[in-house]
């Protein structure tokens, strides 16, 4: 939630202290709940605004993100696993969980990942790219299923949270919603600064008009396959600090409806804004934690409430703000 | 691998390729022709499933289950065109995605409801229980053969259809300009919806005879829903000669990676297939539309 660089300053002041304030309130009122579910959402905000680099600016529509957000948490999940248990990774590997090795890692994994499946899939256009993408994702999600070493269907525990040497505890609810918190400011900024950048403005082009962007002489190809490791990386980071926050990585995480929930989140907030996906992926958990309440059927009011966001309110949250907004 | 297994992974490969082939063909029509991408195609399959299985239940007679759960999904095919699909016709894929996404969370939960958690399975009537010996010494079970004539019946009757009569003539016509075809007085709508419809009585005709087969359960229509993707996007999107040749393709190399690849690689058979056909070709094999 990169609040920090929006021009309406009052508003972004409010909210930075909103959220900053949140752990030592929740915590007065007796609700720590909260600040996990917080932590969460900052999650989910870090990897809608990563997905709507894409979709919302390269009008590449991922329908596999969630495999990145997976492959990303089994990073951690994996070295922590054999840090715990003392073996070796494919033999030669120590565990470790070290968040200054993970993290990277998961961003690096993730990255390379979303780098083999952007040079197969952006080929392709529309539909097909859609179908594409989901494939890759089952791919992942079904090796994960058999890899039987590591819980297969069922999942692996995190014995611990990543480790930061001294420096920071994550154990401790609040310090780890911060930590959430600062990456998502700082990642979530760094992905304003590059859709304003030259490569940002290439990539709209590219959304608007692709073959007019070839013929003006830009490498389309390249552009778009760059954009789409970049998402994957930042995706990657998310899911270490998904498997974090839950202290559990499964397949789960990269089943297909997962993926179909990214894409509403920035949907539901305003695709290419990137604050509005945020701010979706929050009201998206917010709803799925209020109606869960009100009954265990919530998905049968998500559902049609879904096909009414998409019928009505095309432009999503952010478009409805356009006079508060307007000096974009 | 001996000939009799050989020959029996191939009918068993058929049989899951003519099961697809009757999702796939709704689903690929209804893209080619209203350009709709329909992601609750799978809750249909699930439909066509409970509902044969309730009917099932009631009457005692699969034959009377079967045409109950054709005619139910049909109808509630038509009903879910007319009062939401058709206005997302013009739509782009991104919307149609999301609403239909919407109708899979709905559906899913409204048998979770109605029909509750737990998976039901139907058993076959003496009859169909049976097996017989096409090559002598390899017995198949009969009701997979009777899965497999039935979707190639379809397959027929759909060619016949498309390609020989005047609804199909229609249909066709309607898919390469429907703006000249509405000036033409073709009532446009009702031709659409009724093609929806019988889209979705197939998907659901396919989730009924896979009652017996596998479990009727929640959510059973989005595995299939994914594998019937992966064959309509190899076949070219919107060709129904595409979705034929593919869903036997799709269906063949399951059986097959099943048998001969290890587990890890076997789930992921279709989705290599897919990638590769489409590294090869971005438009699928059959491209419908130029």
């Amino acid at each position: 939630m990169a609040k920090s660089i929006s021009p309406r300053a009052v508003l972004g002041l409010l909210l930075a202290l909103a959220l900053l304030a949140l752990p030592p309130v929740a915590l007065s009122l007796g609700e720590p709940f909260y600040i996990g579910l917080a932590s969460r959402m900052l999650v989910f905000a870090l990897a809608a605004m990563s997905l709507d680099l894409i979709l919302g600016y390269g009008g590449l529509v991922c329908f596999g993100h969630a495999a990145f957000l997976g492959v990303g948490a089994y990073v951690v999940g994996i070295l922590g696993h054999h840090a715990a248990e003392q073996t070796l990774l494919f033999g030669i590997l120590p565990g470790t969980t070290s968040g200054w090795v993970t993290w990277p890692l998961a961003m690096l994994c993730a990255g390379f990942m979303a780098f083999l499946i952007g040079l197969v899939s952006v080929r392709t256009q529309g539909l097909y790219f859609i179908m594409i993408t989901l494939a890759f994702a089952q791919m992942a999600y079904f090796f994960f299923v058999t890899l039987k070493g590591y819980g297969g269907d069922d999942g692996l525990s995190l014995g611990q949270r990543s480790t930061f040497s001294d420096l920071v505890s994550l154990r401790d609810k609040s310090t780890f919603y911060y930590v959430t918190l600062t990456m998502a400011v700082l990642v979530g900024g760094g992905l304003i600064k590059v859709t304003r950048s030259r490569f940002g403005m290439v990539l709209r082009g590219i959304k608007e008009n692709e073959r007019r962007m070839l013929h003006i002489g830009i490498p389309t190809f390249r552009y778009k396959v760059a954009a789409f490791t970049l998402a994957g990386a930042v995706a990657g980071l998310a899911g270490a600090l998904l498997a974090n926050q839950a202290n559990f990585v499964s397949p789960a995480m990269m089943h297909w409806t997962r993926s179909g929930e990214l894409i509403v989140m920035v949907i539901l907030g305003g695709m290419g804004s990137l604050l509005g996906p945020a701010a979706g992926a929050v009201v998206f958990l917010t709803l799925e934690e209020v109606l869960s309440a009100y009954t265990e059927h919530w998905q049968i009011i998500l559902g049609p409430l879904l096909i009414l966001v998409v019928y009505f309110a095309r432009q999503g949250l952010y478009g409805m703000l356009p006079r508060r907004r307007a000096d974009r | 691998m001996g000939i009799f297994l050989f020959a029996e992974q191939v009918l068993n490969g058929l049989q899951l390729g003519t099961m697809l082939f009757l999702m796939a063909s709704g689903l690929t029509l209804v893209f080619g022709i209203m350009n709709l991408v329909n992601l609750a195609h799978g809750s249909f399959y699930m439909m066509g499933a409970y509902f044969a299985a309730t009917l099932f239940k009631l009457t005692g007679s699969l034959v009377l289950a079967a045409a109950g759960a054709f005619v139910g999904v049909l109808v509630l095919g038509m009903a879910l065109e007319i009062a939401i699909l058709h206005s997302f016709y013009r739509r782009d894929h991104l919307d149609q995605v999301l609403a239909t996404f919407g109708m899979i969370l709905f559906f899913n939960e409204l048998v979770r409801m109605v029909w509750g958690p737990q998976a039901y399975f139907l058993a076959l009537p003496e009859a169909l229980n049976g097996s017989v010996e096409l090559i002598p010494g390899a017995p198949y079970p009969i009701y997979r053969l009777i899965i497999i004539v039935a979707g190639l019946t379809v397959a027929l009757g759909l060619y016949l259809l498309i390609s020989r009569s005047r609804i199909g003539m229609l249909i066709r016509a309607g898919a390469s300009n429907r703006t000249m075809i509405e000036a033409l007085g073709v009532n446009i709508r009702v031709l659409f919806t009724v093609v929806f419809g019988l889209g979705a009585a197939l998907a659901g005709l396919a989730g009924t005879m896979a009652g017996p087969l596998l479990a009727v359960q929640v959510g059973m229509g989005d595995s299939v829903l994914i594998t019937t993707l992966v064959v309509i996007v190899i076949g070219g999107i919107g060709s129904v000669r595409g979705a034929f040749l593919a869903s036997l393709l799709v269906g063949l190399s399951d059986t097959f990676g099943r048998m001969l690849l290890p587990a890890s690689l076997a789930e992921m058979t279709i989705y290599i297939l897919m990638a590769v056909i489409l590294y090869r070709r971005p438009q699928g094999l059959f491209p419908a539309h130029g």
